[in-house]
């Protein structure tokens, strides 16, 4: 409090702490990159947020004015209080959600700053410059975007509502209404400065958010959540451009750049482009595939836990590729004491794990070793693919799409060109799934019908409990 | 606003290219850490609400303010934690696992 006197070089403090604030950001960010120091780099993040929060309580405004100190200590204290219980007991299968949750607020605190600083600036009687309302505008827009957004993103990883793309008559129509509204809405909002115009493109951005998301089938959420993200980057730092603070305008862009780079390698990884992920449930893609569907009433062999318990208690080598179904049946620990049962009797066992596996690329390998699956058991799929031909069974658990050999054998099929897991080159492969329906491509899977291939149809995790028990038997 | 928009969209371009370069070979073992901590960095928008909050007069700015500090406070702290209890996850070597399961398991908290 000694320094009340000296504000002036206090505010400069202020912003060589938030410099030194960026540098952890960037240094936490890298190492967030790399395996070794990606655990160091979060710690410094949450180290470089801690210190430039705590400075500026040296602000004039907030120290001076106990009320509003007050609120913001409050606030600060229930958001804690919330935050790191939720955080620390989710389960690891529910890890997509909470950080679309946490992403998503993010977004809203964004669109909220610009909003007050409107209603400030207005109460002042002070018309603000173009170029502010433009920052206001852009940051309510794309932080209530990001903010709704994200909360459908939750329902449907939460399973609330259906994971399949929703899909209505007049899509199209109403996306393209309410996209031309807003850029009206913005236009007039910029001549005129009108402060009532801000409420309706909030109102506004929160419907584009919820029919953005909607259409986008739960296996392509992940990549949505890594877009939303880098949304609520954006809109960060439009808060930043709106306060004039470059801690927020670096910190976001940092986010907002790094998301759209993340997200472009996870399309890549899934072989497709992001406009393929984000609208593919409007256009053709699916009607032309659709029809293929016909074709589930081919016959397929369908086996019992106890044979296929046999067969992998006496094989030499199994590979097991973990899917989608994996996560949403939960089933990371029963697999895992499938492989610890099965190595107990001497069979090579490890898992090939493609890069868009699960909930959230990477997700496969964190549930895994969530479940204590050592480490050199995991195999990415560039090194699991060599040795797929020597594999005697490979036990496909709730993957679809990440096995089926059209992506390098038929040209013109939507995920032609995708890389996938060899299954096909095994000698025995078995599927883990819950029924015949397609994998989100919405193609069948002509690796179903092979005569190499045994069905177990059912639950994953109550499916892998009985091959336990088949393993144990035999 | 004693600086103009001009050095503000040069920091803003400047910054994007530092983030395109820090990401642009990440391992997709990482992708979901990444993802998550990238989710917390933008939770610094805490300090943008709290500058907000001290400017916010009237009723109606301050209950908007108090939500957006409350909001902000959210993405930054949930977001940290989960992301070191992510990477707590994630020990290279077979022995730091195994001291993990022995040491970490106590605050994990987790039901299943």
């Amino acid at each position: 409090m000694s320094l009340l006197a000296l504000s002036f070089p206090l505010s400069t403090l202020r912003n060589l702490v938030y410099l030194v604030a960026i540098i952890g950001f960037i240094l936490a960010l890298k190492g967030l990159g790399s395996p070794k120091y990606a655990r160091q780099g979060n710690q410094l993040g949450a180290a470089s947020a801690i210190l430039a929060v705590a400075i500026t309580f040296t602000l004039p405004d907030l120290r001076h004015r106990g009320e509003n100190l007050t609120l913001a200590l409050i606030a600060m204290a229930l958001g804690a209080a919330i935050a790191v219980p939720v955080a620390r007991r989710v389960r690891m299968t529910a890890m997509p959600q909470l950080v679309a949750v946490f992403n998503g607020v993010g977004g809203g605190a964004a669109a909220l700053i610009s909003i007050i600083e409107l209603l400030h600036l207005h109460s002042l009687g002070l018309k603000p410059a173009v170029y502010v309302t433009a920052e206001v505008l852009l940051g309510v827009l794309i932080g209530a975007v990001s903010f709704s957004g994200s909360a459908i993103a939750f329902i449907k990883l939460q399973e609330l509502i259906t994971g399949r793309p929703i899909t209505y008559p007049g899509q199209q129509v109403i996306n393209a209404i309410v996209g031309v509204a807003i850029a009206v809405l913005i236009l007039v909002s910029l001549v005129t400065g009108n402060i009532a115009f801000v409420w309706i493109l909030l109102v506004l951005a929160l419907v584009l958010g919820v029919i953005f998301v909607l259409p986008i089938g739960g296996a392509d959420v992940p990549v949505l959540i890594s877009l939303l993200n880098s949304f609520t980057g954006l809109a960060v730092a439009a808060s930043g451009f709106v306060l004039d603070n470059d801690l927020l305008i670096v910190a976001g862009t940092l986010v907002g750049a790094s998301g759209i780079i993340l997200t472009r390698l996870m399309s890549s990884a899934m072989g497709r482009s992001l406009p393929n992920i984000l609208f593919s449930a409007f256009g053709s893609v699916i009607t032309a595939t659709g029809g293929e569907e016909g074709d589930a009433s081919r016959s397929v062999r369908t086996g019992t836990p106890e044979d296929v318990g046999v067969l992998l208690a006496y094989a030499r080598k199994v590979v097991i590729i973990p899917g989608y179904g994996l996560a949403v049946a939960q089933a990371q620990h029963t697999v895992r004491e499938l492989a610890d049962a099965l190595s107990a009797r001497g069979v090579d066992v490890f898992y090939a794990i493609h890069p868009v596996a699960g909930r959230m690329p990477g997700h496969m390998n964190v549930l895994l070793a969530e479940a204590n699956v050592p480490y050199d058991e995991l195999k990415e799929m560039d090194e699991a693919n060599p040795e797929m031909s020597t594999a005697d069974v490979a036990l496909v658990v709730g993957a679809n799409d990440t096995v089926n050999p059209a992506a390098k054998t038929t040209p013109g099929s939507p995920i032609f060109g995708m890389p996938i897991i060899h299954a096909d080159e095994a000698e025995n492969i078995i599927f883990l799934k819950r029924s015949m329906r397609p994998g989100f491509a919405g193609i069948d899977n002509e690796l179903l019908y092979d005569p190499k291939t045994t069905m177990l149809f059912g639950d994953a995790k109550d499916t892998l409990a009985k091959l336990v028990t088949a393993v144990a038997d035999a | 606003m004693t600086t103009g928009i001009v050095e503000y969209l040069t920091v803003f371009v400047l910054a994007a290219f530092v983030g395109i370069e820090v990401v642009s070979k990440v391992p997709s073992i990482l992708h979901t850490p990444l993802m998550s901590g990238s989710n917390a960095i933008h939770g610094i928008v805490l300090v943008g609400a709290l500058t907000i909050m001290g400017e916010a007069g009237g009723t109606a700015q301050l209950a908007l303010g108090f939500l957006a500090v409350f909001l902000a406070t959210l993405n930054i702290v949930g977001g940290f934690v989960v992301t070191d209890r992510m990477l707590e996850m994630f020990k290279g070597k077979p022995e730091d696992r195994a001291r993990a399961a022995k040491g970490g398991g106590r605050d994990s908290g987790d039901p299943a």
